[in-house]
């Protein structure tokens, strides 16, 4: 028993796990993205979108199948995001014209992108190494991939910093936190969530088409799970910077600390993968994780006004008065 | 000038919760009438209300504003004739966006919402003017989150919303009765000079008889979907508390059983 543990240990070299840090790192920059997205209508337009699971393989698929198509990278990577923008319009008509609840609009969307990610592929696993095609980033550069993945962060949150401070990006978030008064102020929110979740899909298949690039193959289960790991991206951003700044987390931070959430992410997957976690159980590991994260505020916010305290406080009170009358005898 | 002619609404039609809630409602309001509306829990105000809004269609009838049909417009489409303020004070603000931003949203009521930035340089003084007059030092605070601020402060803005941009018609339901009573004295007091300061047409619903008569050119009282009672000129300012309920009675042909009005003075 006591041998078995040891031996546990001693198998664990802590280089490896540093030497796997850089990859983790890019990977989260690039679920950054991701997040992002998923930050637009989780947050902004509280409206839980499933459909990103397809929309993230959709920008894989598309960019893989131009590139090997002999598309320019970067020409793949916008068609991607445009692929992405059409699958949002897709789940906002589906909700706002049609009446389908966000959710049910979410998976009818994820749903239908299967089979549609696998025509464009053909089937379900396009390679497209680093190695026969010029790609904007690859797992065999990891320090060019965090540069660029980095890059592309930066440009998006100045983009959706501007954006949301328009006319425009003002109306989706009144949207999101009072849909009556905004309609009572003119705003068309059903054109208001339509844009919102096209803008995020956008993101998300960006993220899907890097991701793709970075492991070198388009796969179409890549996207299987990924608005938890987009949830988990935006929950311990929050959760963090808020630890950290306060009542002082304005939007640009948060925005920020979406993308520190998924890197803070992908670093504990590659922790646990280190400490010899069965790959099988990484889905239940960020299950957990994203339930803890969520928990937490919740959890926080009852604790100052819990019944428990109000029965403590009575209690100090109550006995207190005893006292008191005795003292008075 | 509003003109509502003869409106029905039910409810739930052809279920067991079928309701009637607006049962034939007939409204004329020249421009710069103050009117206030007054009735049981449930005799249809806040239905009217949001009939002339446009929150749902009505099922027949018409709603004209300054003489044209807005029946058939979707409720943003008719925002840009109305400013509106509800009971709950958290209804006509977004919580966690800030004041000015409020005020901002508020601005553009009617106007295309574009990629120019969402609150210009040159609002700022405007709006610092405007919250001063309050009184209330929200001037000071306008980057502060609405949600933060007191239910009479959000109403306070709320109305300053909806007034922001001159309205043709001014729709206030029971604004003051989730307000404590110094608070609500204070809205009614703001309601009361914006409303004469920028000559608006307003309806004014309330559970408070004396502020019902207190207020405004002219009083209308509903019960079950229909207007029974309609007042005005030198009628309506020689109208006392006992003399509504008379005239209530009269219209009615029954006593006045709601606790709720009879015990607000
Ligand atoms: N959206 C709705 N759905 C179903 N019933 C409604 C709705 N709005 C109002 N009603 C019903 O219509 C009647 C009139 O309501 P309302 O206009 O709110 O009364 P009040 O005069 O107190 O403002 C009530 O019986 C109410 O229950
Ligand atoms: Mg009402």
């Amino acid at each position: 028993m006591m041998s078995g543990i040891l031996s546990y240990f001693s198998s664990l070299n802590p280089l490896t796990f540093l030497s796997q840090l850089p990859g983790n790192i890019a990977q989260g920059i690039i679920w950054g993205l991701m997040g992002l997205g998923v930050f637009i209508t989780y947050k902004l337009l509280d409206f839980a979108d499933l459909s990103v699971d397809g929309s993230f393989a959709t920008g894989g698929a598309v960019t893989a199948v131009l590139i090997i198509a002999g598309v320019p990278v970067w020409a793949a990577v916008l068609i991607a995001m445009l692929a992405g923008i059409i699958a949002g319009l897709v789940t906002g008509f589906l909700h706002t014209v049609l009446g389908i609840p966000g959710i049910l609009a979410g998976i009818l969307t994820q749903i239908a992108l299967y089979s549609i990610n696998l025509n464009i592929m053909g089937k379900a696993n396009v390679p497209v190494s680093y190695r026969n095609y010029d790609l904007l980033l690859s797992a065999s550069n990891i320090n060019m991939a965090i540069i660029i993945g980095l890059v592309l962060v930066a440009v998006v949150i100045i983009l959706m910093y501007w954006y949301f401070g328009t006319e425009q990006g003002s109306a989706i978030r009144s949207t999101g936190s009072n849909p009556s008064m905004s309609k009572a102020q003119g705003i068309n929110i059903s054109t208001m969530k339509v844009i919102a979740l096209a803008l995020s899909n956008g993101l998300v298949a960006l993220s899907g088409s890097l991701f793709a690039q970075y492991q070198g193959f388009a796969d179409i289960n890549m996207g299987r799970g990924a608005i938890v790991i987009g949830l988990a991206a935006v929950v311990i951003g929050t959760v963090i910077g808020e630890g950290i700044f306060k009542k002082g987390m304005n939007f640009i931070l948060r925005l920020f600390f979406v993308v520190v959430g998924a890197v803070l992410y992908y670093i504990a997957m590659g922790l646990v993968l280190w400490l010899k976690m069965p790959t099988d159980d990484t889905k239940l590991f960020t299950a957990v994780v994203v339930a803890v994260f969520l928990a937490v505020p919740y959890l926080q916010d009852k604790s100052k006004t819990s019944f428990k305290k109000v029965a403590k406080r009575s209690a100090k009170l109550l006995t207190w008065n005893d006292g008191e009358g005795d003292e008075n005898a | 000038m509003l003109e509502i002619i003869d409106i029905y609404k039910t409810f739930n039609k052809g279920t067991v919760n079928e309701k009637v809630a607006l049962n034939g409602v007939s409204l004329k309001l020249n421009d710069g009438d103050f009117c206030t509306v007054i009735g049981g829990n449930g005799a249809g105000k806040s239905t009217m209300l949001n009939a002339v809004a446009g929150v749902w269609p009505v099922d027949s009838g018409a709603i004209l504003i300054d003489g044209e049909n807005v029946s058939a417009l979707p409720e943003h489409k008719r925002a840009p004739y109305l400013g509106r303020v509800f009971q709950d004070p958290r209804m006509g603000t977004v919580a966690d966006m800030e004041i000015i931003e409020n005020l901002a949203i508020a601005a553009r009521r009617g106007d295309r919402r574009g990629l120019s930035w969402g609150v210009k340089k040159s609002e700022r003084e405007a709006y610092r003017e405007m919250l001063a007059r309050f009184d209330l030092g929200l001037e000071d605070r306008m980057s502060t989150k609405v949600g933060l601020l007191s239910g009479g402060q959000r109403q306070a803005i709320t109305l300053l919303m909806a007034t922001i941009k001159k309205p043709k018609v001014l729709l206030l339901d029971e604004h003051t009765a989730a307000l404590d009573p110094k608070t609500a004295v204070k809205v009614l007091e703001l309601s009361d000079e914006i409303i004469e300061e920028n000559h608006l047409t307003a309806l004014m619903v309330t559970h408070n008889m004396k502020d019902a008569i207190t207020h405004g050119n002219r009083l209308i009282m509903m019960s079950d979907g229909k207007i029974i009672l309609d007042i005005s000129g030198e009628d309506k300012k020689a109208l006392t508390v006992d003399g509504l309920l008379k005239k209530f009675e009269e219209a009615s042909g029954s006593k006045l059983e709601n606790d709720r009005m009879l015990l607000a003075d």
